[in-house]
């Protein structure tokens, strides 16, 4: 007997609770439009942020209240915006495969060390401490971007700069984020030509700082005065299309190779950790 | 009195997480920022007065007067996760907002053992209703402190140079140790 008085309270309490749940499910059910699942789906989830949304789940939110357009997915490409624009029923907005790009040439031998920097190994902290080199905007070695990267598509080269696979890269943008400098930025596949520098020292300072910098010497500007200008100290690239061809020689005769065309080079690979701090000139 | 007894007991002396290390699940892996750590000490709060209610309105009402005290964690867990999951469809009908803050916390810690120890504690002290609502309010608010404590500590540690081998969850667990030696000092303010 002793047995059934306990079935039938954890029964009834079970039950009653169920009953609770079945009827509260119904009365505060939450309508979601079907179309959100399915864009999620089609999405790369990848979580990266990208988009500018929180992650996969909020962009197909985003698209189905009309908030986004079809092609806000960086990394999926055209193929993801056609099956997204499929789904909502509109034309698919072309996507301009982005990539990320480096402006900085100061390798461990063209941009000087103040000293041996003993800091932690990020770019992060060394930054706060002013950076250990001389040059005040140049890269700082440690590869904060590489370690970012979630696709696989950066690694960091013995000169001490990073490589990026543009193959791999889907301009998610955690390395222009990771970078303390800013010296990385998401651009169109087919821009040729690019200032390898961020440096706004006077050129005087910038000359001694480091071998590449940009010496605000004027020649690309004289070169193509329509796309190019000079703002503080540092040649800028206002619109990349307005450079014809026949234009990029002449730009190309930049005494320090500050500007000019993306040149492919093998390099060899290091890891973040095998980072020297002493390499100077 | 014995009130004010029970609240800095729960929240100081025997401060749920340093005490009887209930709860250390959420308790390491959401103290890595001081954001989301506030949210979940909200959350576990809020959660933990709900058990208390109930908790003790099922041993009191029912348990008890059938002589079935020896079902209390069957049916505290049972009471606990139906009445969570109703209140989060709740939440998320009346409140988006608050749903989008607390929402995906609350189904983490329905089946923590912070929960059931504190339905536990409260059924085995005999508590009265009032001193099992405060009990459960003033743990929810010793996890906060405690939470909010850990997560800022981590944030400084992440600038930290920490020794390869204690990275990670070593040098949380130590942290947290420390932590809880310092609460042992609170021990002698109540007798």
């Amino acid at each position: 007997m002793n047995i059934i008085i306990p079935i039938i309270t954890m029964g009834i309490i079970g039950f009653g609770l169920a009953l609770g749940l079945a009827f509260a499910y119904r009365k505060f059910k939450v309508e979601v439009d079907p179309r959100i699942e399915e864009i999620a789906a089609a999405l790369p989830q990848a979580n990266c942020g990208a988009c500018g949304f929180a992650g996969c789940q909020a962009l197909a939110e985003a698209l189905v209240a009309g908030k986004a357009q079809t092609n806000a997915c960086p990394v999926g490409g055209n193929e993801v915006a056609a099956r997204v624009a499929a789904i909502l029923g509109v034309e698919a907005a072309p996507v301009i495969k982005k990539v990320a790009r480096l402006h900085c040439r100061g390798t461990h031998e063209a941009a000087p060390t103040k000293g041996k920097y003993l800091g932690i190994n990020t770019c992060l902290a060394a930054h706060l401490i002013g950076g250990y080199k001389l040059c005040s905007y140049g890269c700082l070695h440690f590869g904060d971007c590489v370690r970012s990267c979630q696709f696989d598509a950066m690694r960091l080269a013995e000169d001490g700069l990073p490589i990026i696979d543009e193959e791999k890269c889907t301009a998610c943008g955690k390395c222009v984020e990771a970078c303390p400098r800013n010296l990385l930025e998401l651009h169109p596949v087919e821009e040729n030509i690019l200032v390898f520098c961020r440096s706004k020292d006077r050129p005087a300072v910038a000359r001694k700082v480091c071998r590449n910098a940009c010496i605000a010497c004027n020649i690309c500007v004289r070169a193509c005065p329509e796309a190019i200008i000079m703002e503080d100290n540092l040649a800028k690239i206002v619109d990349w299309k307005k450079i014809p061809e026949e234009k990029i020689p002449a730009i190309e005769k930049c005494p320090t190779g500050a500007i000019g065309r993306l040149k492919k080079e093998e390099r060899k690979e290091i890891k973040p950790e095998q980072v020297e701090t002493e390499i100077s000139s | 009195m014995s009130l004010l007894v029970i609240f800095i007991s729960a929240v100081l002396i025997n401060n749920f997480v340093f005490y009887y290390f209930l709860g250390l699940c959420p308790y390491l892996g959401v103290s890595r920022r001081l954001g989301p750590s506030l949210s979940m000490g909200m959350a576990v709060t809020f959660v933990l007065s709900l058990t208390a209610v109930s908790s003790w309105m099922i041993n009191h009402w029912v348990l008890i007067p059938n002589g079935l005290d020896y079902l209390q964690i069957v049916s505290f867990i049972l009471v606990i996760a139906a009445l969570v999951q109703l209140v989060e469809m709740f939440i998320r009908k009346v409140s988006p907002p608050l749903y989008q803050a607390m929402g995906i916390y609350l189904p983490l810690i329905t089946t923590n053992c912070i929960i059931m120890g504190l339905a536990l504690l409260a059924a085995l002290r005999n508590y009265n209703f009032v001193e099992t609502v405060v009990f459960g309010i003033s743990a929810g608010l010793g996890f906060t402190l405690a939470i909010v404590l850990m997560a800022a500590i981590r944030e400084q540690l992440d600038l930290a140079d920490v020794p390869k081998p204690l990275q990670g969850a070593g040098i949380a667990l130590i942290t947290a140790g420390i932590i809880a030696l310092a609460f042992m000092g609170f021990s002698g303010i109540i007798k």
